[in-house]
């Protein structure tokens, strides 16, 4: 297995009018090419940080980070990843092609070429159809359907996910979870995935990454054993409720120093 | 109709104030004239008369509205110079004379707009712009505008330029400043996350500006527009009273010369018609562009 994400004593200040924050301490770890992982952690333990260092959205302070083997940066003009905020972010006056146009339009893809992608993405995470709908016509769920095709759209292999059902129910976010693991079976992309959801990590994810604050630093990483193939009942299977159990177990530990 | 109920109210009450304002304002020459003629004046006579003096103090409403349909529809269709039997308009009407503010106006208003948004876009995308530029902004509107017309007319009709430009310059120096301030907190409108995503797309800053900044201001430009276009009228009718070369600032100022306080009047709210228009049809063109990009709240 290929990795596509390497970290190496990875170190991570801010510099904030109260002193330095050590967002990231010694943070070490390899995601294999087709993982998917998630990151869950209680607030301020760096999940978010350490997902847009990988993104080049932030610079670490030491230690080593490859992204494809290269630096974040080289990887982020090589168009290595597409990035899913936790808001949807669509501008109001693009339809929703043109919104999930606008990464191409940017990288100089022909008009051709675009056209073709955004009907194949807009399929992918079943929009098909909404082309000339504006952003305020959908719905919560649609729209953030919406900014993961824009993020697919130019066929970056790593999808990194930051919160993106945050802001969702949960009845709408059961179902894009399982929409998303069928995108993922059917891309055969590489996932990182924020969340501060125990259920939805496990559900989701080969490899759970659990984190503790303060200084923000990985407690604990989970090898899954559940099959790739999952209906949500999975979620009821004593398995299921074992590496939920260790995830809890991790973010306790993690409180041990409050 | 539920709109306008109020409005027309508060109109009514205004106008009814006025009326009642005309009768002492202008009472002392009558009770002057009827001394004079050694006679005593009755309240009636009083009322009466306060209301149609050639040279009121305070001119009545009814006396403005005469005078604006005198000076514009009848001077145009039975006066010697008006366009009925010139073809041209007559400088004795105030439609010729609007349009001759108008043209500066527009003129002015484009010049400050233009030169707003590029002071903005230079602050918003330069630091050494953004450190120097707002000060001097801001200090050129704390000098007034009556004292440093003169000069700019001056200084221009000495190189030869006269006529509508100083008039749209004075205007321009009047419109950039609402643009200029609208627009650095319009381009600097999208979030950090939106920053953020365009990085993400490893963007460059001319495709952030056109694909994001600029759609993203959109909002507070037509709000700075609204503010800068009754401010370019106000500039070019300054700019019209050391000229008088024609416009409703001469209007004015001759007007105040002879003593014309009907016609003081008429000029003051053909510029205000003027002016609300103006304003009016630049909402008109926001609400449908800010419908059109999702953007009206």
């Amino acid at each position: 297995m290929t990795a596509v994400i390497e970290a190496r004593a990875l170190n991570l200040t801010f510099s904030t009018n109260d002193g330095p924050v050590h967002a990231l301490k010694d943070v070490n770890l390899t995601i294999g090419k087709g993982e998917f992982v998630s990151f869950i952690g209680p607030s301020g333990c760096g999940k978010t940080t350490l997902l847009r260092a990988i993104a080049d959205l932030e610079h670490p302070s030491s230690g080593s980070l490859t992204v494809n083997g290269m630096s974040p940066e080289a990887a982020r003009k090589a168009r290595a990843y597409g990035y899913v905020f936790q808001a949807a972010g669509l501008y109001p006056w693009r339809t929703i092609a043109g919104n999930v146009r606008l990464p191409l339009e940017i990288m100089g893809y022909s008009r051709a070429e675009q056209d073709e992608r955004v009907a194949r993405v807009l399929e992918l995470v079943e929009l098909a159809g909404f082309e000339k709908k504006f952003p305020w016509q959908l719905s919560g769920g649609m729209q953030q359907r919406a900014s993961i095709a824009r993020a697919l759209a130019f066929d970056a292999d790593l999808l990194l996910m930051d919160e993106p059902f945050g802001a969702l129910d949960e009845i709408v976010r059961d179902r894009l979870n399982e929409e998303l693991l069928k995108l993922w079976a059917r891309t055969q992309k590489t996932i990182g995935f924020v969340t501060h959801s125990i259920p939805e990590a496990v559900y989701l994810s080969t490899k759970i990454v659990v984190m503790s604050p303060r200084p923000g630093r990985i407690t604990d990483v989970i090898d899954s054993p559940l099959p790739r193939e999952r209906p949500l009942d999975i979620r009821d299977t004593p398995e299921f409720i074992a590496i939920a159990h260790r995830v809890r177990e991790g973010l306790r530990a993690g409180h041990v120093d409050d | 109709m539920t709109r306008s109920l109020p409005v027309l109210t508060v109109v009514a009450v205004l106008i009814a104030l006025w009326y009642l304002a005309v009768i002492p304002m202008n009472a002392k020459w009558e009770y002057d004239q009827a001394s004079r003629a050694g006679r005593e004046i009755g309240l009636s006579e009083l009322v009466a008369n306060t209301m149609a003096q050639e040279r009121p103090v305070l001119p009545a409403p009814h006396q403005v509205v005469v005078e604006l349909w005198d000076s514009t529809v009848v001077e145009e269709l039975t006066g010697r110079r008006g366009w009925w039997r010139s073809g041209s308009l007559s400088n004795r009407s105030l439609i010729y004379h609007g349009w001759v503010t108008l043209t500066a106006t527009m003129l002015g208003f484009v010049i400050g707009t233009g030169g707003g948004i590029l002071l903005a876009v230079g602050i918003v995308h330069n630091r050494a712009m953004d450190a120097s530029v707002m000060p001097w902004a801001i200090a050129s509107q704390t000098i007034p505008i009556i004292a440093l017309a003169p000069m700019i007319i001056v200084v221009l009709n000495s190189i030869g330029i006269s006529g509508l430009v100083p008039k749209a310059i004075i205007a321009a120096y009047l419109s950039f400043f609402p643009v200029v301030v609208g627009m650095v907190k319009g381009l600097r409108a999208p979030d950090a996350m939106q920053m953020d995503q365009m990085k993400t797309w490893s963007a460059p800053g001319a495709t952030v500006f056109w694909k994001l900044r600029l759609p993203m201001s959109m909002p507070y430009l037509f709000a700075s527009l609204k503010v800068g276009i009754a401010a370019a009228l106000v500039g070019t009718i300054v700019g019209e009273l050391p000229v008088q070369e024609g416009g409703l600032g001469v209007r004015l100022l001759s007007g105040s010369y002879y003593g014309q306080t009907v016609q003081i009047w008429a000029a003051l709210f053909a510029a205000a018609i003027l002016a609300a228009s103006l304003v009016g049809i630049v909402g008109m063109i926001e609400r449908r562009v800010l419908r059109r990009m999702g953007l009206a709240g």
